[in-house]
């Protein structure tokens, strides 16, 4: 490596001047070619929290639309072909477009911050993922403006997916957008993987790493063996629909339940890709406002490990009612109930650190508090679940529509609002109205439970899911109407959300670096963080390393690169230093190599010749984004 | 907090006080769905009481005396409590390892009791589904004794029943709340369901799997009736079709037999061979029209066969232009087919 013998190195610079050189070489360009070469992970990492943030209003919009049409018995505001469309809109972007990404979007902010780092690992294809993301994302979405949504649900059961009982291009555009994401989704996970192994600052070793790091950890993991699963499956499918194979069709030797194994060996993972994180987000709310280490943070970790792997194990619980042999169902019964456990554990270890912290009720705290609550019940729900005698009766009935709402919403949207009443601050520097956050809460928490407790008493009454109407004779209009009410109630406290960031971001009081006193790295930053994130790379000696009696990380290393974008790679497990290695400048690249494999995957969509008329520009934009230039990072 | 709780449980005590039952899911028929039922009850008794110890450790972990702050680092707070702490973690999540090791087992017992119902004795009734309709067929007595029917099954108490359940196009599934657990009907394979009903009474259930455009339209009716009345029932049903009396109900049936509704209906004991829509022979004995989608009146069936796609957008019935004449001879026609 010669760049290690020359350069202008950031010993003994004073700071203003260490300012003045790490801004001009991390800082990306202004005008719109710099806005879209950029490869700072907070840039990218704001764009995909406010992309998916767009999607969630998008999923929910369709959700309020869905209970217009079911508050009243044989409604007619939608016929069955535009609620079928809504519903697997819904199911779909909240999964592919909002809840992955919005997790995968914190991490990619928030990872370098906190684990002290210049830059995230491999930042163009970061920033190439973004751009796959949003195409597949925006292509969907426009694909329903013009009547070609998605219509077999989020989980495209064959043959309903298939040629002959879904023609047109809904699934198509469908299958696409899966593979969009899935894209996606690996690029992040391979990012996040080198980010938390390698770029550790120094003294971070794997029992200092902070909680929400080793969720994201072992999430990016989960993800790089989930989603082959669903690439195979949403590519067998799209070859039906377009090469005319049999995979999935039982007339020609195909099975119709393969499509099931592929889609839930990926579909149960996915639950744990958007909880994992989550939980990461209470681990690292907790501390901060009990002013006390979480408690447990080894039994932690290790529930985190082993969720990751039962995740692998449980998927047949999706399909008890499908015909399959009755001893291999009691395998998963039995899987399932067992990952109750490390969600167990979790949950006592965050109430001993409330127990032995002193809580400070500001609107983040309120929300982790919500999400034990309904977490719980909807854990609960989930072992009733788990039992096959039971589940053969509640099984896609609205008592599921119920569990997973109470697991996912509960699970995952309350510590993601609550992560973002936290993280507000250091993204923006301005705090979150604390007055209105509170009242979101209260409406939030009341709502929800009006909302979702119902529709455990609907299933049991045989209400089954994505019915687009029902008869007034079958007793569950009441139910329903209340439902509706109070999941349009829920929705608006979105609304408040939405309110209080927008509002914030101008009237919110400046909140300093730290203003939560919180132990972890990212809070050493100013808020929001320069472009290079730490003026010098902090050296650390605890897991919340803010908490020593000064305030600041144990010590500092001096001697990277200042005129150069260079990172201090650190050893896997004692993150002793290592290397000096360059990171790559902004690069327009990325963004053309994502629009030519949007334009092949898009192509692909109407003939199966796309495919190669594709290659071009894609090996052109790949040829451009690797060629050697000369610089620092390509030697 | 409390509050959210109180009003869930408030909103709970309203909804079990209107309705004038169990839900139907929770008011079993039969033996399957009353293992079924007390497995249900056990797991929420216990998932219950769970729930509410883990709200009140919340709680009062929330809410206990806690000592002045003495200034310590947050580092060492509460640090000479964390070895209590890891005591009551421990056992806590040992007593779950064994809650849930409890309802592993409990599953597994009621799975097997489910199992072990099954008769030798069975009556077997092949059920397929289709968009969006239930073909019925008893076919266990030989050719002479084998009957179709759709959209209602009809059985004797008392007896073990086995459904035979396939699918000719998409993934359905069978669901009737009261007498058990659901079963999926897959293409290419056979699924089998098996129960008995001891109350005779008529039970309603749907498609529980989406299965496209008419998913929420697919209802079925279960009707069981004291073993002398099944077999008086099963013999009505095997004769042929009667045939038309009157002089509108003949110009029904020149009327059915010479428009598009042949090409998919069956009427036994005429020309009409249609395989592909349900046997109409004995219709009008039937509840429902249109899987159940409407009652059987003279009315609901009038709108069904003059705008099925009104009715029923999407359903794979097409329009018929009839003039009010033909309508109405047609009516008087199927009306007779008891």
């Amino acid at each position: 490596m010669s760049s290690s013998d020359e350069g202008l190195r950031d010993t003994g610079l004073d700071s203003v001047r260490l300012h003045d050189w790490l801004s001009r070489t991390w800082d990306h360009k202004r005008g719109l070619v710099g806005w879209f070469s950029t490869v700072d992970h907070k840039v990218i990492g704001r764009r995909y929290i406010i992309t998916a943030l767009f999607f969630l209003a998008l999923g929910g919009l369709a959700a309020a639309i869905m209970r217009l049409q079911l508050a009243r018995p044989e409604n007619t505001i939608v016929g069955p072909d535009l609620y079928n469309q809504l519903f697997s809109m819904h199911g779909t972007t909240m999964m592919f477009l909002f809840a992955v990404p919005v997790m995968e979007a914190f991490a990619i902010y928030l990872v370098p911050l906190m684990v002290g780092t210049r830059a995230i690992a491999f930042p163009r294809l970061n920033a190439f993922s973004y751009y796959v993301f949003l195409m597949g994302g925006l292509m969907m979405w426009i694909a329903f403006a013009f009547n070609t949504g998605a219509e077999a649900g989020w989980f495209s059961y064959v043959p309903l997916a298939g040629p002959e009982f879904s023609p047109g291009k809904r699934t198509d555009f469908w299958a696409q957008m899966i593979t969009f994401t899935e894209v996606a989704a690996l690029s992040v996970a391979v990012v996040v993987i080198v980010t938390v192994f390698k770029q550790r600052a120094p003294g971070m070793t794997l029992n200092r790493i902070p909680l929400f790091v080793w969720s994201e950890l072992v999430t990016s993991f989960v993800v790089l063996f989930a989603m082959p699963a669903v690439m195979m499956a949403s590519t067998m499918l799209i070859l039906d629909r377009l090469v005319g194979t049999h995979f999935f069709n039982p007339a020609e030797g195909g099975d119709a339940l393969l499509w099931q194994h592929l889609f839930w060996f990926f579909g149960h993972p996915e639950v744990y890709i958007i909880f994992l994180p989550a939980t990461g987000m209470v681990s690292a709310i907790l501390p901060a406002f009990t002013r006390c280490p979480v408690f447990g943070y080894t039994a932690i970790v290790l529930s985190l490990i082993a969720t990751g792997f039962l995740a692998f194990g449980l998927w047949v619980h999706h399909m008890f009612v499908a015909g399959l042999p009755q001893l291999g169902s009691s395998f998963f019964t039995a899987s399932s109930m067992v990952i109750a456990i490390p969600s167990g554990i979790q949950i006592f270890c965050w109430i001993a650190t409330l127990w032995l912290g002193s809580p400070v009720y500001r609107t983040p705290l309120l929300f982790v508090l919500g999400f034990i609550v309904i977490f719980v019940l909807g854990g609960l729900t989930g072992v009733m679940a788990a039992a096959v005698p039971i589940d053969a009766q509640i099984h896609d009935s609205y008592f599921i529509v119920a569990h997973f709402h109470y697991v996912l919403v509960g699970g995952a949207v309350f510590p993601l609002v609550g992560a973002i009443y936290y993280w507000y601050p250091k993204a923006t520097g301005r705090m979150m109205s604390e007055r209105l956050g509170r009242w979101h809460f209260a409406l939030a928490f009341i709502t929800f439970n009006a909302a979702f407790f119902p529709m455990h008493i609907l299933g049991l009454a045989g209400m089954p899911r994505r019915v687009y109407t029902y008869p007034a004779e079958a007793g569950w209009s009441a139910m329903n109407l209340v439902v509706s009410l109070a999941s349009l109630a829920f929705a608006f406290s979105f609304v408040l959300l939405a309110w209080n960031m927008m509002r914030s971001l101008r009237h919110g009081t400046p909140a300093g670096p730290n203003p939560w006193t919180a132990g972890t790295l990212e809070w050493a930053t100013p808020s929001p963080p320069p472009p290079y994130n730490f003026a010098r790379i902090p050296v650390i000696d605890n897991v919340e390393p803010l908490w020593r009696g000064n305030g600041s990380p144990a010590g500092e290393v001096s001697g990277l690169r200042v005129d150069a974008r260079e990172l201090l790679v650190t050893t896997l497990t004692e993150a002793m230093p290592d290397l000096r290695e360059p990171s790559p400048a902004d690069s327009i690249w990325p963004l053309l190599a994502a629009v030519a494999v949007g334009a092949t995957f898009f192509g692909s969509i109407f003939t199966p010749w796309a495919v190669i008329w594709g290659l071009g520009p894609v090996a052109v934009t790949l040829i451009g984004w690797f060629w050697p230039k000369g610089a620092p990072e390509d030697e | 907090m409390r509050t959210g709780s109180r009003l869930s449980a408030a909103i709970l005590a309203l909804f079990l006080a209107g309705c004038t039952g169990l839900p139907a899911g929770l008011d079993p028929a039969g033996p399957a769905a009353e293992m079924i039922t007390g497995l249900f009850w056990w797991f929420t008794a216990i998932c219950t009481a769970v729930w509410a110890l883990v709200v009140l450790g919340l709680g009062a972990s929330l809410l206990r005396a806690r000592p002045a702050d003495d200034g310590a680092s947050p580092l060492d707070r509460g640090s000479a409590r964390r070895i209590s702490a890891t005591r009551v973690v421990t056992a806590l999540v040992g007593a779950t390892a064994l809650v849930l090791v409890a309802l592993t087992i409990s599953a597994f017992i009621t799975g097997r009791g489910l199992a072990q119902l099954r008769g030798e004795q069975v009556r077997t009734i092949e059920i397929t589904g289709h968009q969006w309709w239930w073909e019925v067929r008893y076919s266990d007595g030989g050719p002479a004794e084998t009957l179709a029917t759709a959209n209602e099954i009809h059985v004797p108490v008392g007896e073990a029943v086995r459904l035979s359940l396939r699918s000719n196009d998409v993934i359905h599934s069978f669901w009737i709340p009261r007498i058990g657990g659901k079963q999926d009907l897959v293409p290419g394979q056979v699924n089998h369901l098996d129960f008995t009903i001891d109350k005779p009474g008529i039970y309603r259930g749907q498609c529980a799997e989406f299965c496209g455009f008419q998913h929420a339209h697919m209802g079925l009716v279960l009707v069981a009736h004291p073993r002398d009345e099944f077999e008086r029932w099963f013999s009505s049903q095997l004769k042929p079709a009667q045939a038309p009396r009157g002089a509108e109900a003949r110009a029904g049936q020149q009327a059915f037999l010479s428009r598009s509704c042949v090409m998919c209906h069956t009427v036994r004991g005429t020309p009409a061979g249609g395989k592909i829509a349900p046997d109409l022979t004995h219709i009008a004995s039937r509840s429902g029209v249109a899987a159940n989608t409407l009652p059987m009146t003279r009315g609901a069936l009038a709108a069904w066969i003059a705008d099925p796609q009104a009715v029923k957008p999407g359903a794979h019935m097409p329009r018929t232009e009839l003039d009010s004449d033909e309508l109405n001879s047609i009516l008087a026609y199927l009306e007779q087919l008891k």
